[in-house]
């Protein structure tokens, strides 16, 4: 029995490291919730700040006395990027660590990874960031934007007339998943408004891919037979050098408008941004929106940036996954008082119709069956100070359709979570 | 005119009592008046209001709380009607991507007035693009009085594109036979609309139509040919410096350097530190850093790869497979450093204006200069290379131990500082080649592992040790890649290129440019 | 490097001591499926996170053992054998996905809208045919690869570098969605395997049975290679394999075969290694993984049978351990371990032991 119990001692060790990452343990009144973000290997760019948010949250949920007469007591771990990682630390954050809830994974792959356990154990996810939609389990809460709370809006506006009435759309995107999705779900709407397939054009690049001359050129030779817009979800690092290629093509923003779904305050750190200026984005949160709640929430994140030492600290921003992780955190602690448990059918059931004033300065919902926000949409125009000026909003949060009706099929689907097992 | 030009200062001078009632009209409007505003000072061009369309393109018209106009002039905010006190704050006024482009339109449309001819030829030029039937009348008055040849064509390329749709017939095969003269990629859309079934009905113009699109179409191969050499030579320029390093540790230390893409990262890093010196201590100098940075970028990362060799690498020589793993350690403990002193997220390098932009050689070219400036420093950086490696008594020691180390040795040839400085070298160039990589894509701590691969590549089809093999695997890849892009796409584009080179390593073992020689081991 | 290693390897092996510790092991291990199927009341049970983990470490033995096969034994220096790792995985994920949609297509293709199978994916709602998928794919992947490398005597860093552009091209073809195997997401959401449920005890027991099993075996299959006149001539190949052709063998045959092997005996652990982790997609063809592997079997000791079961079980557990205590840090241990595993311990951990059991 000397293996087993090594292997006992060894994971004992690995919780008590873990225990001491937590920098509030209090003893016996405190409830585990689990951080389930990348801080090594190439998400850590993304997921990194997302972990600090949610510590910071956290913070503030124990400062106002806790959840239930409890304080909650974060256990981080890393899956380094690396997916059956992320199989491996949600099963043991819900068997080893026996967490309430667990706040994490950016990746589409990284949530399809741990989601059969969630659904084995009975664990409960919040997943903050947009994504394809197709998916509703009963163990997730996805406080992300659904493809008709994004990218829908965002051409919508691209065909407005104050949008620039683009009538061809040039679809780039990094070949996985969520651009494919998206992309389709598009072109279905967009045949739905008469644009016919001649005036869509849907280009895939490979991830980290850093030379966009001909795409950039198939741009130029797209928009010359039209009034264009180019919608993007091209993944994070090949951002700069797509943007610095068509800023040096001489393709400006007035020409050929690019909306992107992935680039937001966080990605615009590391960008010089007058070639980009007047080019869209389209989310659920901008932290140029004026409201007191969001410039409280702006205020506290730098604080606690500066009190924490994070890297890069005096130009922290804040995000909209940011801010959709903040919302999920102080939802589920709502939805915990509100079942007096922090047992996981219960505050599934708390959760129907929680309400929570964001910083987004609307009030959201989170929908009483598809476990989906109910989120506002915004258009923001990039300005040269790195932020976002809001140029169109939606008046009220809209209902997530993870089942978009543009894929063929989807009507069927139930607008309920079902486990897939 | 003469007069017109004798009152130009005094209009300089007093811009906005001449023109306020523009300013007032245009920040009390909603967006679709602002347009209509927009478009009709377009077609009815006038001097005045040059100052105002200049203020709304840089973004410095404001308003206050009563939609009085402000206009930014050296930082503060100044009423453009001066009778009128401040009712609350003053904000700026945000226009859309639309109403900008009106902007741009109409102020176009008053430079026409201007008497400098290279900003009339530069307007017109715009106007080709941009400009609206209404603007017709006023377009033909100034074709008319227009004195310079470049301006009068430009300005009837401008206006053919908007006579398409004209009633008489004569004019519209005007238009049709002036635009089969531009190598304008929207003279092709624009001529294929008036192909179009039942958008034409004369069949002369229909005649002149097509003659005109195969002429247009001609003139637009000939760009995007130009257009894929280049961005081909621009890649392999862009693989070439990335490898270079990688040719002297490897092609001639025989040392696998997986760190080499750190050395590009490491390179970047160092060119992002020189910025922020610069934005620091000599912000009227900014625009030169990147000519700071080459050097600083070489000496930091030869005197990291000279530690590197000294500590680590020189224990393993003539292990080759332990050298790969040695370094890939060594690659991940830089990653994680540069991570946890600059942050995971990518660092801000900006062009500056001189690498920014390109050079407009034909209608539908352009090169941008940061591509251009890198073809020429690749270059550069090989005959550099070359001129060391062959020219100097470092190079004939470099070459000597290369090729036999006991040999040099006993001819008094000092192998290990050889080694050093070699392997420094190398680095070194690593840096160089960091520099030119933050100018065109992202500075972030994973920017080597994305060219390591490529780098190998290059090395290995070139031919260990051969400098030119290097030079002509880059460019072939490079060009290879850019033809194959267009036809199956980026994705296949690359896996192609990357059997193809396995099934050329078959081939030739030794890469294109094969060491001749009976040495076995 | 000149001594032949193998041959003292194969003699240590032998003695009743190894036998002894490898018995214990053995049933160690066994012991441990076994009491994971207890209530998960009972102390003495091993929890489902526990028996994953270590299932997951003892395929990633398998594959340093295949790895040291070529590159301890043979002396080539694979860094994509990740790829075949993948490859019999991406076979046994093609099998549980049509398991998961029954009559219907896999979730992902419908998602595609697609309406029917591509071609590739016939046959594989049997489990038979998925099986021999598993070792078909590596290994005639390998057989061609190996045949066109071996006849034109690629070999050292070359055979390296192409073998890392076979895998990252292999990543990239299974990245895009076109290429019909779930684009970057991969295949997850298992739920059965031959009709078992893959979240039962039960079947998680046997699934990590069979990985003990496999990983005996392929020790036995190296034990026995190790000892044979082939296990001889490949130490030859590895130590002057100019030398042993002027003696008249034709290395190409020999380098065959044990390259073929050791993709299949890849293959065979990505296949138990998917069921068991729930996910397979194409980051386990990404270079780094194969150069993790290499560092697994350095680490461990090349030229050994065991070295390699050691470095990848400390490798592993150090990783689990470290990214949870001190995420920030890992890489610089990382790092630093292949530093002083290639400067100072050349022969690997075994080689420490050896040394100190001789001394």
């Amino acid at each position: 029995m000397k293996r087993r119990r090594l292997l006992k001692a060894f994971t004992l060790s690995a919780s008590i490291a873990a225990m001491g990452l937590s920098w509030t343990a209090q003893a016996a009144e405190t409830i585990k919730v689990g951080i389930l973000h990348s801080l090594s290997g190439t998400m850590a760019i993304s997921e990194t700040s997302l972990k600090d948010m949610a510590l910071m949250t956290i913070d503030e949920i124990n400062k106002a006395g806790g959840v239930n007469g409890k304080q909650l007591e974060p256990v981080v771990v890393d899956p380094a990027s690396n997916w059956p990682l992320f199989a491996e630390k949600a099963r043991q954050l819900l068997t080893q660590d026996k967490v309430a809830v667990v706040f994490g994974c950016w990746t589409s792959v990284s949530r399809k990874s741990v989601l059969p356990v969630f659904e084995e154990l009975n664990g409960l996810l919040f997943y903050p960031v947009q994504y394809e939609g197709e998916e509703m389990s009963p163990n997730v809460f996805y406080t992300g934007a659904a493809p008709n709370q994004q990218a829908i809006p965002a051409v919508e506006y691209l065909m407005s007339e104050e949008g620039g009435s683009a009538k061809r759309f040039f679809l780039l995107g990094t070949d996985y998943v969520y651009p494919r999705t998206t992309n389709k779900i598009l072109r279905a709407f967009l045949h739905s408004k008469g644009v016919q397939d001649k005036d869509i054009e849907e280009v895939y690049t490979p991830f980290g891919h850093s030379d966009y001359q001909t795409i950039v050129a198939n741009i130029k030779k797209f928009s010359a037979g039209g009034k264009t817009a180019v919608v993007s979800t091209v993944n994070g690092d090949s951002n700069v050098p797509f943007y610095k290629e068509l800023a040096n093509q001489g393709l400006k923003a007035t020409d050929v408008p690019v909306v992107a779904f992935s680039v937001g305050e966080e990605e615009l750190r590391g960008i010089d941004t007058k070639p980009l200026v007047g080019n869209l984005a389209a989310w659920n949160y901008f932290e140029s929106v004026d409201n007191p709640v969001n410039t409280k929430f702006v205020a506290d994140w730098k604080a606690y940036a500066k009190a924490h030492n994070l890297p890069n600290a005096n130009t922290a921003v804040t995000n909209d996954p940011m801010e959709a992780t903040y919302v999920g955190i102080h939802m589920w602690a709502q939805a915990a008082s509100k079942a007096k448990s922090f047992d996981v059918d219960k505050v599934r059931e708390a959760m129907a119709g929680q309400t929570f004033a964001a910083p987004s300065g609307f009030t959201l919902t989170m929908d009483t069956t598809n476990h989906h926000l109910h989120k506002p949409v915004m258009i923001g125009e990039i300005q040269d100070d790195g932020q976002f000026n809001v140029v169109w909003q939606t008046k009220e949060p809209i209902r997530a359709q993870p089942w978009s009706p543009y894929i063929p099929g989807n009507d069927s689907k139930p607008d309920h979570p079902v486990k897939s097992n | 005119m003469v007069f017109f030009r004798l009152l130009l200062p005094f209009f300089t001078l007093l811009p906005l009592l001449a023109h306020a009632s523009d300013a007032g009209e245009f920040t009390a409007a909603d967006a679709a008046g602002q347009a209509k505003l927009l478009e009709t000072w377009a077609a009815q061009p006038s001097d005045q209001r040059l100052p105002l369309l200049q203020a709304l393109q840089d973004g410095r018209v404001g308003y206050d709380d009563s939609k009085h106009p402000y206009i930014e002039t050296d930082g503060n905010m100044v009423a453009a009607d001066a009778d009128t006190p401040a009712t609350g704050e003053v904000r700026k006024l945000r226009l859309n991507n639309r109403l900008r482009g009106l902007v741009i339109n109409a102020l176009a449309a008053q430079q026409m007035l201007s008497t400098d001819t290279a900003v009339r030829l530069a307007a017109a030029q715009q106007l080709q693009r941009s400009a609206l039937p209404g603007q017709i009348p006023a377009l033909e008055q100034q074709f008319q009085g227009e004195p310079a040849s470049a301006v009068k064509a430009a300005l009837a390329l401008a206006l053919a594109n908007l006579q398409l749709t004209d009633p008489a017939p004569q004019v519209r095969l005007h238009a049709v036979r002036l635009l089969g003269e531009t190598g304008d990629p929207s003279a092709q859309a624009r001529l294929e609309s008036v192909l179009a079934a039942d958008a034409e009905t004369d069949a002369s113009v229909r005649t002149a139509a097509q003659t005109s699109l195969v002429q247009v179409k001609r003139k637009l191969m000939v760009g995007d040919l130009l257009g894929q050499a280049f961005s081909g030579l621009s890649l392999g320029s862009i693989l070439l410096l990335a490898a270079l390093g990688l040719a002297i540790t490897f092609g001639l230390l025989g040392v696998i350097n997986m760190a080499h893409g750190e050395m590009l990262m490491l390179g970047a890093y160092a060119t992002y530190v020189v910025q922020v010196g610069f934005q620091r201590l000599a912000p009227e100098a900014l625009a030169w850093y990147p000519l700071v940075a080459l050097p600083v970028a070489f000496f930091v990362t030869a005197a990291i790869g000279m530690a590197l060799e000294r500590t680590i690498i020189r224990h393993l020589y003539g292990r080759p497979l332990e050298t790969l793993l040695a370094t890939w350690g060594i690659s991940l403990m830089l990653i994680q450093a540069v991570r946890l002193i600059f942050g995971a997220q990518n660092v801000e390098v900006a062009n500056p204006a001189w690498l920014s932009g390109g050079l407009q050689v034909l209608p539908n070219l352009v090169l941008p200069w940061n591509r251009v400036v890198i073809i020429g420093f690749a270059l550069f950086v090989v005959v550099l290379t070359w001129l060391l490696l062959n020219k100097t008594r470092l190079g004939l020691n470099v070459r000597a131990v290369t090729q036999n180390r006991n040999m040099a040795a006993c001819c008094g040839v000092p192998t290990g500082r050889i080694d050093m400085l070699a392997f420094g070298l190398g680095s070194g160039i690593a840096g160089l080649g960091g520099v030119a990589l933050s100018q065109i894509g992202n500075v972030g701590p994973e920017l080597g592992q994305s060219y390591i691969i490529d780098s190998f590549l290059v090395v290995v089809l070139g031919g260990v040790g051969q400098l030119a093999g290097s030079v002509s695997a880059a460019a072939g890849l490079g060009i290879a890649n850019k033809i194959l892009e267009p036809q199956i796409g980026a994705v296949l584009g690359k896996i192609l290129i990357l059997a193809l080179i396995i099934l050329f390593i078959q081939k030739r073992p030794q890469g294109l440019f094969a060491l001749k020689g009976r040495v076995i081991d | 490097m000149n001594q032949p290693l193998m041959v003292t390897a194969a003699h240590k092996a032998g003695t009743p001591l190894a036998i002894a510790i490898g018995v214990v092991v053995a049933v160690l291990l066994v012991s441990m499926a076994l009491l994971s199927l207890l209530p998960e009341s009972n102390p003495l049970q091993v929890s489902a996170y526990t028996l994953t983990l270590v299932g997951k470490i003892l395929c990633y033995a398998i594959v340093a053992l295949a790895l040291d096969l070529v590159w301890g034994y043979a002396g080539m220096l694979s860094l994509g054998h990740g790829l075949f790792f993948a490859l019999g995985g991406y076979a046994m994920g093609m099998y549980l996905m049509r398991e998961a949609s029954g009559d219907g297509l896999p979730a992902f293709m419908t998602f595609l809208s697609w309406s029917e199978l591509p071609w590739y994916w016939y046959g594989t709602q049997h489990f038979a045919w998925a099986l021999c998928l598993v070792v078909l794919a590596p290994g005639l992947l390998a057989l061609v690869f190996g045949f066109f490398a071996f006849r034109s005597r690629i070999k050292g860093v070359y055979f390296s570098i192409m073998t890392q552009a076979l895998t990252f091209a292999g990543m990239l073809l299974f990245f895009r969605n076109e290429t019909g195997f779930g684009g970057n997401n991969g295949f997850t959401n298992f739920h059965s395997i031959l009709g078992f449920s893959i979240t039962s005890p039960g079947t998680r027991a046997v699934l990590f049975l069979l990985t003990v099993a496999l990983l005996a075996a392929s020790l036995y299959l190296g034990w026995r290679l190790a000892r044979s006149k082939f296990g001889r001539v490949l130490t030859a190949l590895r130590d002057a394999e100019n030398r042993l052709m002027f003696c008249g063998y034709d290395p190409r045959g020999y380098k065959l075969f044990i390259w073929v092997l050791s993709a299949v005996l890849c293959g065979l652990a990505g296949a138990l290694y998917v069921p068991q982790v729930g996910i397979i997609n194409p980051s386990e063809m990404s270079p780094t993984n194969s150069i993790e592997a290499a560092v697994w079997v350095a680490l461990g000791g090349r030229g050994s049978l065991v070295g390699p079961l050691l470095g990848a079980g400390v490798v592993n557990g150090m990783k689990s351990w470290f990214t949870v205590a001190f995420p920030e840090y890992w890489l610089f241990f990382l790092g630093a371990l292949f530093i002083v595993v290639t400067l100072y311990l050349p022969k690997g951990v075994i080689g420490l032991l050896k040394k100190r059991g001789d001394a």
